[in-house]
């Protein structure tokens, strides 16, 4: 943890991150009522109004705050849940090996190889519309990707002597996957995490903009779908759909921020030659160099 | 062969999933679409149309597999029913027309990333800590944070609307007759260049980055540290020992990541009324039109099967071990 905060990559991504979950906590309570007709529709941006009125004249940043809090809810429960289930069929997989572990590993991949927007429109087409009904879409179609990585590192701790150790002794394999495998795979789980969030604002922003979600309630896809159905694009309102797109971008870039520094975290060697270089003032790495592992070259100058 | 064989195999059992999978789900829920179709023209329907309806959508009262088994055969012979929302026209001949052009925007668009990307890899980890080994990584992931229609909606507002550069929505012009003519291309490529460009910007980071680690791993194997004592040229090194070893796990990645590409830029279709698949899709949803969305699952998910397909004979052909 103190690793991770003394790198620079991590600072910025949960210093973005913070800012936006005290705005999902806190925002809702300081707008009021985002749906509310506040001025003209699609007023440029003004004093009274910072990022200007929608098509329906609501309060464009009021309904990018208020969209806050419901979206990184559902990202979030999403991503938990898709690495949850990840986890189950991953470990099993490779704890078990066999058949059971081909009979896993074929429907890991048949559920990888599907587009995943048609099949969670199919789906969502059947539910009544909602943010219950797109979380259920994205796990059932997201689970996929963090099973696969996680069945890979469980077949590989699966080797291990501590694990063999376990099995010798007669622990029963819950309780070796419990308390001997998933402990150890713990960065992996965080990242996977991370990824399976990311995945999950971005399909459920994609699926609300499809009108697939409520659109009564104010959320960052629906924010967009009504931006996309009431002529902003032809009338030059840029300020309807901006303010929401960014802030979904700036979430999902401090994500990957996060994601990027726990990988070099786990594997120096990612960072380190561009501080070599830096610290080195070479133009860049010899081609059969060997990839520097220290991190403070400080000693290394010409 | 026998690599090639076993991924059809594969392909096959994706493809049966697939087929039952679109059988299952509506099947699963709580409700029929008939019943659902019913309601949503209140009234305007006689009771007696209900029946017909089930029966016109494969909800008959015959047992569930029974069902399945005339549902199989009617899927193998390419008949996938008649769609609600452009009655009489068959679901199949109004996908074919659609699939045409997603098959020739998202062709387009992926290929251009993937060979964007890997050449900007390539060149990042060749020339590692260098200039475009500190600016491309940090921007690409930034760009690739945005959702594609946003992306699409910013661009098309931009360079559409405000610019007016390009055309705003359809795949050409409606006073041209589609055919093999100068200006019938010309409208044809310049109605592509938005939505492609924006499905490369996303797309192109991720690429770039899985191939920078790989290269990176490459270039510390003993073979090419022998090809430099042998004094081969530079390129030749790059191209013939580091970029075709490096490529293989990245070409297994492509093919995995096409389902989630396809996606994306189904998404961007819409944004620019792009007539695909995905212009398609919102219709049918839009229109409660069951058949046509059951359909459409099943030509993209086909579509991306065949696609793997095409990436395992390229693996075949730049991997001699798994000719066998």
């Amino acid at each position: 943890m103190k690793a991770l905060l003394e790198n620079r990559k991590a600072l910025v991504g949960l210093a973005i991150l913070a800012v936006f979950a005290v705005i999902a906590v806190i925002g809702p309570w300081i707008v009021g009522d985002a749906g509310e007709f506040v001025a003209v529709p699609l007023a440029p941006p003004s004093l009274a109004h910072w990022f200007g009125t929608t098509g329906q004249g609501q309060d464009v940043l009021a309904q990018t705050i208020a969209g806050t809090r419901s979206t990184l809810l559902l990202g979030v429960i999403v991503g938990f849940l898709t690495v949850a289930i990840g986890a189950i069929v991953g470990t099993a997989a490779g704890y078990f090996g066999g058949w059971t572990d081909e009979l896993l590993t074929l429907v890991i991949n048949l559920f990888l190889l599907m587009p995943g927007l048609p099949l969670c429109v199919v789906i969502a087409a059947y539910l009544p519309s909602g943010s219950a009904t797109i979380g259920l879409v994205l796990v059932v179609t997201g689970w996929a990707w963090s099973a696969r990585v996680i069945r890979a590192q469980a077949l590989s701790l699966r080797q291990s002597v501590f694990v063999s150790a376990a099995v010798v002794i007669g622990e029963s394999p819950l309780r070796i996957v419990l308390l001997e495998i998933l402990p150890n795979m713990t960065s992996l789980l965080v990242t996977s995490f991370i990824g399976a969030t990311i995945y999950a604002i971005g399909a459920e922003v994609g699926l609300e903009f499809l009108g697939m979600g409520n659109i009564g309630a104010v959320t960052w896809g629906t924010n967009l779908y009504w931006a996309s159905n009431d002529v902003a694009l032809p009338s030059g309102s840029w300020w309807t759909f901006v303010p929401t797109g960014a802030s979904i971008a700036l979430v999902g870039f401090a994500l990957a921020m996060i994601n990027n520094a726990l990988d070099e975290l786990s594997n120096p060697r990612l960072g380190a030659e561009r501080a070599f270089v830096r610290a080195t003032g070479r133009k860049r790495l010899e081609i059969h160099a060997p990839t520097p592992v220290l991190r403070t070259v400080a000693n290394v100058r010409r | 062969m026998r690599f090639l064989l076993r991924r059809f195999g594969f392909y096959l059992t994706a493809a049966w999933a697939s087929v039952t999978l679109a059988f299952v789900i509506p099947r699963l829920m709580p409700g029929d679409p008939a019943t659902a179709m019913f309601a949503r023209f209140r009234g305007r329907l006689k009771p007696q149309a209900l029946d017909s309806l089930r029966a016109a959508l494969g909800f008959t009262h015959a047992p569930v597999w029974k069902q399945y088994f005339q549902y199989l055969s009617h899927a193998l012979r390419g008949d996938l029913g008649v769609s609600i929302g452009y009655y009489p026209a068959t679901v199949g001949s109004v996908i074919a027309q659609a699939l045409v052009w997603t098959l020739f925007l998202t062709g387009l668009a992926v290929v251009f990333s993937f060979v964007l990307g890997t050449l900007l890899g390539l060149a990042s980890a060749w020339k590692r800590g260098g200039w475009l080994d500190g600016v491309a990584p940090p921007l690409l992931t930034l760009l690739g944070a945005f959702p594609y229609f946003w992306l699409a909606m910013a661009v098309l507002f931009l360079f559409g609307f405000q610019l007016g550069w390009f055309p705003l929505r359809h795949a050409y012009d409606d006073q041209l007759t589609p055919g093999l003519n100068l200006p019938f291309l010309i409208s044809v490529s310049q109605h592509v260049v938005l939505p492609a460009l924006t499905v490369v910007v996303v797309t192109v980071g991720g690429w770039m980055l899985s191939m920078r680690s790989t290269v990176i791993n490459v270039m510390a194997e003993d073979y090419v540290l022998f090809a430099h004592a042998k004094g081969l040229p530079e390129m030749r090194i790059v191209f013939h020992y580091v970029a075709r070893n490096a490529l293989l796990p990245n070409l297994a990645g492509f093919g995995m990541a096409l389902g989630f590409v396809l996606s994306g830029s189904l998404l961007t279709e819409i944004i620019f009324s792009y007539p695909g698949q995905g212009y398609l899709l919102i219709r049918a949803v839009k229109s409660l039109d069951y058949p046509l969305i059951q359909g459409l699952f099943l030509t993209t998910t086909f579509s991306v099967l065949g696609a793997n397909l095409l990436v395992d004979a390229a693996h075949v052909w730049l991997d001699p071990r798994t000719r066998g």
